[in-house]
């Protein structure tokens, strides 16, 4: 099943509740481009609080989502990294800058918030 | 616990091996983060099997040495082989357009790592987890 988009006061939100394989976390990526580049777009937020294995291909795609929709203008936020997941990355030595990120929902909205009005 | 072999054939068996694994760990008494840093490794592994070699076999047993319970995980493929592994370890080094994190994250991510390869024959990566 694709991974619902949803639009809320101008933020695209969405959630990943399964394990994705590489063709569709491409396909996920460029749909997310897609909505970004649609004119009431004020950011996104991407939650992961059911993604119980983020490695380096799905952190790869999430690195240049962040790139281009940032080229492209708009906010992107990372929220609900669980705190193994977290451990894992840092340890295998990814370089996450250029990834905003936030606790959880809420304050990833909030965040987005503020950047969509900073820009 | 008996061994666990599974055919790698094509990206699809990415996630399958790295969830078999993670049930297998759990099962073993790995903590959630263990767990995930085994999981995780596996992914980084077999994806470079189906990227390199197209397919290849994973087999995955269980240790047990003086009083120890470990994981031992066997990735094998008759791909081209890395014809530099120490450069192939480094961090950032990629020749398909990757993060170039996956081979030496993976290492990192476990207690025991040895990667065995011949150019035009292929590579074996064994692999090693101990319950702490």
């Amino acid at each position: 099943m694709e991974v619902p988009i949803l639009l809320i006061d101008g933020f695209w939100v969405t959630s990943i509740q399964e394990a994705l394989h590489d063709r569709s976390v491409l396909d996920f990526k460029q749909r997310l481009l897609t909505k970004l580049n649609q004119p009431q777009t004020r950011g996104l937020v991407i939650d992961l609080t059911a993604l119980d294995i983020v490695d380096s291909f799905v952190t790869k795609a999430l690195i240049e989502l962040c790139k281009l929709a940032d080229l492209m203008g708009a906010g992107v936020v990372v929220t609900g990294m669980n705190p193994a997941v977290a451990i894992t990355l840092v340890e295998m030595g990814l370089d996450l800058r250029g990834i905003e990120t936030a606790l959880d929902l809420q304050r990833g909205l909030d965040k987005l918030r503020k950047l969509s009005e900073e820009r | 616990m008996g061994e666990l072999k599974i055919p790698i054939k094509n990206e699809y068996d990415i996630v399958s091996a790295r969830q078999a694994v993670r049930e297998l760990s759990r099962e073993l008494g790995f903590g959630t983060v263990d767990q995930v840093r085994i999981a995780t490794a596996v992914s980084e592994l077999v994806r470079n099997v189906v990227l390199y070699a197209g397919h290849g076999l994973m087999i995955v047993q269980t240790l047990k040495s003086n009083g120890n319970t470990g994981i031992e995980i066997v990735i094998e493929d008759q791909g081209p082989g890395i014809g530099d592994p120490d450069l192939a370890l480094c961090d950032g080094f990629s020749t398909s357009g990757g993060l170039g994190a996956g081979l030496p994250g993976a290492r990192r991510l476990m207690d025991f790592f040895d990667v065995n390869t011949t150019c035009g024959r292929g590579t074996k990566i064994l692999t090693r987890k101990w319950l702490k």
